[in-house]
């Protein structure tokens, strides 16, 4: 758990986190958005002591980043930059073994770590072990890079946009496999970024700032059905973030029972709505049958557009 | 696939070593073969009683030459590198401005002329030879370790940090690596200047190369002035070549 209280930075008297308090649950996938400026990079590297606080204090699980040594802190997180920020005089093995090297594992567990988390970023380990980063496309290189900030098992990782040098295709692969990867071991995630796409598709919460306030602090449905204030509406697009809520909401949230006749075609309960309305797009219907557990039930034109209500 | 990438890498690797290796083969040859020149020399300059240098073998003059180009290496290297780590230091950035201005008037004076000055203080020798080359093979080591420090890639610094090294960690294990190149380009720089003005050594005693080149000046020997400059300028090319190869070894992976 990451707990920030009151976190204050001032540059020549010029405040750029203005005192934010917000709990970072384990587990949790934050992701900072903001326009550049809104201070959401120095928040993060607040976190591991990169920067330090000018009042208020960050506490990581009940440790205040400003009392312990800060060299053994950063090594319980993972760090992810955007320019990936390999050592390239090194191998792509030894650079995922940069961690577990500092804090002196023995060598055949750091190898047997290695390749286990090439495997996990699709990486064969047998072919990509011994290149070097300049031999990897940017997108290999920041699997790499994730892999490397995994290695030492850390209790969190910190991005800082670790997927905006990368193509859209890439990219969203890489989005994908973060997510897959969040699943997976359950970490405390907290991403960086200024696309707002990214920050729906991956938070369980987002933190949108502005001018160093922290300004709305909520899952990615609330920010978009209820942004806090007229900053956050505009950030999500005003009208189009209606749309960006279908990507966040599931079918059996507006599913209902079925009555009547069970339309031919069908879509999974954990669907999102864009998918659902997609399907109706395609096949020019205005309901779908939901496939999952208990009793049958539809979704209609209706029940998307009518919204949470 | 991987093997024909990185065969045109290799190949220029490969013959970068074969030149180092016949220079030195070349080098030992010369020097040990320079008593049987004598006819060759003696052809060229018919007037001369004694037209091969012998009061001293080539081969005693080139390691008393290369004992004293090294020691005023290990010497400039170890201390131009500290200056350099220092004053790219947060702590030490205030002194990089009176280190520059040091360095440079060490560079201006010449070598003759600290020559002069240190004999009266360590007498005649090895010793003024050794401070004379050490202040002037001091600049390029600090000016090209400050360069090569400077020049480490900042993503590869700050994932360093927020990943947890230690100063110590990051100097040893990223930056001085990611330097190396931008370092040794200033190291071979000092090493060949530093082979040829270690021959002014002998004006003041030492054994070196510059001995036949001194005597054949003094007393109208051009033979001894042409044996002494072709060992010399052959050490230079081999040693400049030897760092040509490191040089190669150094960037082979990066992109």
């Amino acid at each position: 758990m990451i707990r920030f209280e009151n976190v204050t930075k001032r540059y020549n008297g010029t405040a750029v986190i203005d005192d934010v308090s917000m709990v970072v649950e384990s587990g949790a996938f934050v992701t900072l958005v903001g326009p550049s400026g809104a201070g959401k990079s120095t928040l993060l590297r607040m976190t591991n002591a990169l920067v330090r606080c000018d009042g208020g204090r960050i506490l990581f699980d009940d440790d205040d980043v400003a009392k312990v040594d800060p060299v053994a802190l950063r090594r319980r997180f993972g760090y992810v930059i955007q320019s990936t920020g390999l050592f390239p005089h090194w191998t792509v093995a030894r650079n995922v073994a940069t961690v577990p090297k500092l804090l002196g594992w023995p060598r055949p567990r750091i190898a047997a770590r290695v390749d286990e988390l090439l495997a996990m970023v699709d990486l064969p380990p047998a072919e990509y072990r011994d290149r070097y980063p300049a031999e990897l496309s940017g997108g290999q290189q920041q699997r790499v890079g994730v892999a490397r900030a995994l290695a030492a098992d850390p209790h969190a990782l910190l991005m800082d946009e670790p997927f905006g040098a990368l193509d859209a295709v890439t990219r969203a692969a890489l989005q994908d496999q973060v997510a897959r990867i969040h699943k997976a071991t359950g970490k405390t995630i907290l991403l960086v970024t200024h696309d707002v796409d990214e920050a729906v598709k991956l938070g369980t919460r987002i933190a949108v700032m502005d001018g160093g306030r922290l300004v709305q602090y909520a899952p990615p449905a609330e920010v978009l059905a209820a942004p806090a204030t007229p900053f956050v509406a505009a950030l999500f697009g005003g009208d189009m973030a209606s749309i960006r809520l279908l990507d966040v909401t599931r079918v059996a949230d507006r599913a209902v029972a079925a009555e009547g006749l069970v339309p031919a075609s069908a879509i999974a309960a954990e669907a999102t709505l864009e998918a659902a309305l997609a399907r109706m797009l395609a096949e020019h219907v205005e309901a779908l049958a939901v496939t999952g557990d208990g009793p049958p039930r539809v979704i209609r034109l209706a029940d998307i557009v009518r919204g949470g209500r | 696939m991987t093997a024909l990438a990185l065969a045109p890498g290799m190949s220029r690797m490969a013959r970068a070593g074969i030149r180092v290796i016949l220079l030195l083969a070349a080098l030992i040859a010369l020097v040990l073969l320079m008593p049987a020149t004598e006819p060759f020399f003696h052809w060229l300059f018919p007037g001369l009683q004694q037209p091969v240098y012998s009061r001293a073998s080539f081969l005693t003059l080139t390691l008393s030459h290369l004992g004293l180009v090294a020691l005023s290496g290990a010497i400039v290297i170890a201390a131009g590198m500290a200056v350099a780590i220092a004053v790219t230091r947060p702590s030490g950035a205030a002194f990089a401005g009176i280190v520059d201005t040091i360095t440079a008037v060490g560079q201006t004076f010449p070598p003759v002329a600290v020559l002069a000055l240190a004999v009266p203080l360590l007498g005649f020798g090895a010793a003024p030879t050794i401070v004379a080359l050490t202040a002037y093979g001091i600049l390029p080591v600090i000016d090209s370790t400050v360069a090569g420090l400077r020049s480490v890639p900042p993503p590869a610094i700050d994932a360093a940090r927020g990943m947890g090294f230690t100063r110590g960690e990051r100097l040893l294990l990223v930056e001085l690596p990611l330097a190396a190149p931008i370092i040794l380009a200033g190291i071979r720089t000092t090493l060949a200047i530093n082979i040829g003005t270690a021959t002014i050594g002998s004006t003041v005693g030492a054994l070196t190369l510059g001995s036949p080149i001194i005597e054949g000046l003094s007393g109208s020997n051009t033979a001894y002035v042409i044996q002494g400059a072709i060992v010399v300028a052959l050490l230079a090319v081999t040693v400049d070549q030897a760092f040509a190869w490191l040089d190669l070894v150094l960037r082979r992976h990066r992109g």
